[in-house]
């Protein structure tokens, strides 16, 4: 059985740009505040949390296909660099197969929006430039090209959930042998009308935007690269989809039961005080007595983007050695529960 | 456990195909669409879906949904929920597997490709936000159906089963994308069985998107023709039964065929444009015939991706001639759009099921509307219905963003 580690971080978030503003954020442990965004035909705004602009200019957005991308692309990209740090460079010489997947369930829906509004005023006017701009692979294509990398490449769609299925994924195309290495990046965009539909679901959910990054490659008994991983992926969940069999509620629970986490774990869970959505996670973990972070409560709710957030900070605990072991929760918008368990890289071969 | 995996297979596991379905706007199932292939029909018309009056192209080829679905679990309050999309998906899985005659399970992997989802339901959303923002009336329900999970979860309850849903959106090679995933899952021994396929139906916001960049044919859609002038959409779905071999033996299923190959190589060229020389279509169909242990000299015909599109067949033809080399000179193309049209997110599956139609039958599909072959084509298009001896077949699909997926098949005898 091969063995996978995580050697990169990465976050584009309500925080800021990079893992150190997430970490940040965090360790505050204080909702970050909203700002107002007008939608048509209220005079109320919806309040969001929007990602801030960068303290300086990213040097990636110059590139050709980087200058029209959706804000989806310019934040995949971001937090993909921080997270391949200086293999960005092996990836670009062509020294390393890297597989790319990004997990988005909305969709470029700024893009979108903004192309059928145009379409239902005059459909010949629409902008051949937005257009391309709006599907679901775009942010992982531009990725792909900035890198200059051929590689195995997919983009999935589903809910929160999906992006630990992507680490499973990018850990089974390690596994394979289809990837040197492999970033998994979770994303989602603000725009009023995701603002306006989330809210249908959620008086309470405040909706943000963003994207987290998890670099991912084969454990190694070479030395240094023992020590230089920052937690090993030991465990991510079966899927446990919500059915007319199976509510959200049981789903967490069989979700919980299957991840088995260690009694000295921190667990990093999805809720958000959301008593729609919430009930069912915050009962399979009922009787956990260990320490506990919900990321969404501060940051809010950006499904794919939000649960690699989770991750980031999950494994960001692990390499500070704040804690020995996490475990993921993520019991999602509307398709499944799913967990995933990330431990200290041990130098010592696991059985 | 989806990581680490407990059933991993040091030995490539042999992949076959127990069940298929198909809709397209030729008609549902797959009698109707193998005798609508070996017939040459042209299934475009006029689109009724949206207003295309403004638009540049006016025809597409729209499928015709029955009355009523078949019966599956879910309720008919269910099934009146289901947009376009999800019913076309519906239709196809159906068919397949009542034809795989599998039983629901508690772990059965659910693989799908598509490009837009539930996109109807998103454009409805938003014309009721703009028009009426203060109603609430049926948003909830659109936002719910807009999201490509709630048509895998769909398929899920119709049918009784449960286990991980991946929807691989990859632009026009998202079904074939989603096959080859599929097919990775049984050879590599994760799963001994793989529920997949692809689907999207027509929308405005697609329709209108193709048409901004130039892309669809103002007159008849015509690959490979040396004046071809675009593209024309069509809608869909196609849904296949992947299986250990070991497995349908053991079961006594009838074998439709055989998956032996899938390449995914990403094209950085451009976002909409390939490469002009084909490189990543090239590296495609070599890493599918790698998997595959194939030669080209071994296959017998190519389901080409063939948009008709100036780009897209110059390019692929570049590939097919590099890939092919002396063999191109013998080797049958066709591409099947002529017919149905570009199905995006599931002409990927849609075309995979008509070359296993091809494999089954042993014939080779023809091309309609092709006056004069491009003269970049050093290979013979398959222009009318005649009889061969297939062993082994490769089906293109690339897509926005530079997908490029390859997919290899074999008659199973």
């Amino acid at each position: 059985m091969s063995r996978v580690v995580v050697h990169g971080l990465g976050a584009v978030s309500p925080a800021g740009w990079g893992v150190t503003a997430l970490r940040a954020a965090l360790e505050r442990n204080t909702p970050l505040p909203t700002t107002s965004l007008a939608r048509p035909g209220w005079d109320k705004a919806i309040q969001v949390r929007a990602v801030p602009p960068p303290a300086t200019r990213p040097a990636f957005l110059a590139h050709p296909r980087l200058r029209r991308a959706s804000p989806a692309a310019q934040h995949v990209v971001a937090a993909a660099l921080e997270a391949l740090g200086d293999d960005a460079e092996r990836v670009q010489r062509g020294e390393l197969r890297l597989g790319v997947i990004v997990c988005i369930m909305a969709g470029c829906v700024a893009y979108s929006r903004r192309f059928y509004e145009e379409v239902l005023k005059d459909p010949p006017t629409a902008s051949p430039l937005i257009f391309p701009e709006t599907v679901f692979n775009a942010p992982a294509s531009h990725l792909a090209a900035y890198l200059g990398t051929p590689g195995i490449n997919y983009s999935l769609v589903g809910d929160d959930g999906t992006f630990l299925q992507g680490l499973a994924l990018g850990a089974q195309w390690l596994t394979h042998g289809q990837a040197d290495a492999c970033v998994v990046v979770g994303t989602e965009e603000l725009d009023w009308i995701i603002a306006d539909a989330v809210r249908q679901f959620s008086r309470s959910s405040v909706h943000t935007a963003g994207a987290g990054a998890i670099y991912l490659k084969r454990h190694t008994s070479d030395a240094e690269h023992e020590t230089s991983g920052v937690a090993e992926l030991a465990a991510v969940t079966d899927s446990f989809l919500f059915t007319k069999t199976q509510r959200r509620a049981e789903a967490a629970r069989r979700m919980r039961a299957q991840l088995s986490p260690g009694n000295s774990d921190a667990l990093f869970l999805s809720a958000q005080n959301c008593p729609r959505l919430d009930p069912g996670e915050l009962a399979a973990w009922a009787n956990w007595i260990g320490p506990r972070f919900a990321p969404k409560q501060l940051l809010g709710e950006a499904f794919n983007a939000s649960a690699a957030w989770q991750c980031v900070a999950a494994c960001d605990a692990v390499q500070t050695g704040r804690c020995p072991a996490v475990s993921v929760s993520v019991v999602g918008a509307n398709q499944q529960a799913i967990g995933a368990r990330l431990v200290a890289v041990n130098p010592t071969p696991r059985p | 456990m989806l990581f680490p995996h407990s059933k991993s297979s040091p030995q490539p596991i042999r992949v076959v195909i127990t069940g298929a379905g198909i809709v397209t706007a030729l008609g549902s199932g797959w009698r109707v669409n193998a005798s609508g292939f070996r017939a040459g029909r042209s299934a475009f018309r006029a689109v009724t879906l949206f207003d295309v009056s403004r638009q540049r192209a006016k025809l597409a080829a729209e499928a015709d949904l029955p009355a009523q679905l078949p019966p599956t679990r879910l309720t008919q309050k269910d099934s009146r929920r289901l947009d376009r999309a999800a019913q076309l998906l519906l239709l196809a899985a159906h068919e397949a597997w009542a034809q795989s005659g599998w039983a629901p399970s508690e772990n059965l992997p659910l693989v799908l490709g598509t490009t837009s989802g539930g996109m109807a339901f998103g454009e409805s959303y938003l014309q009721q936000s703009l028009t009426a923002p203060h109603s609430n009336r049926g948003q909830p329900s659109r936002i719910v159906h807009y999201n490509c999970q709630r048509q895998a979860l769909d398929v899920c309850e119709a049918f009784g089963f449960q286990g991980p849903i991946t929807i691989i959106a990859n632009a026009c090679a998202s079904g074939a994308n989603a096959i080859g995933h599929a097919f990775e899952l049984v050879r590599h021994g994760q799963s001994e069985q793989v529920f997949t396929g692809g689907y999207d139906a027509l929308c405005q916001l697609t329709f209108a998107g193709f048409d901004s960049l130039q892309a669809l044919s103002p007159t008849t859609c015509r690959p490979f023709d040396a004046q071809r002038d675009g593209l024309t959409l069509g809608e869909g779905a196609a849904m296949l039964t992947l299986e250990s071999l070991e497995h349908a033996q053991r079961r006594g299923a009838e074998i439709l065929g055989e998956v032996i190959g899938y390449g995914a190589v990403t094209d950085n060229h451009h976002l909409t444009q390939p490469h002009p020389e084909g490189h990543a279509a090239l590296a495609a169909m070599n890493a599918a015939c790698t998997t595959a242990g194939i030669s080209p000299a071994q296959v017998d015909y190519i389901n080409a991706h063939g948009t008709a599109t100036p780009q897209n067949d110059a390019t692929e033809a570049a590939a097919i001639n590099r890939w092919a080399g002396e063999r191109a000179a013998t080797l049958p193309v066709s591409s099947t759009k002529a017919s149905i049209g570009h199905l995006l997110g599931a002409a990927g599956a849609v075309e995979t099921v008509i070359t296993l139609m091809a494999l089954r039958g042993q014939w080779l599909p023809p091309q309609m509307n092709l006056k004069a072959t491009d003269p970049a084509c050093r290979f013979p298009i398959v222009r009318e219905l005649r009889d061969a001896k297939l062993e082994i077949a490769l089906t293109n699909s690339f897509g926005f963003g530079g997908a490029n997926a390859t997919l290899a098949l074999r008659r199973w005898t």
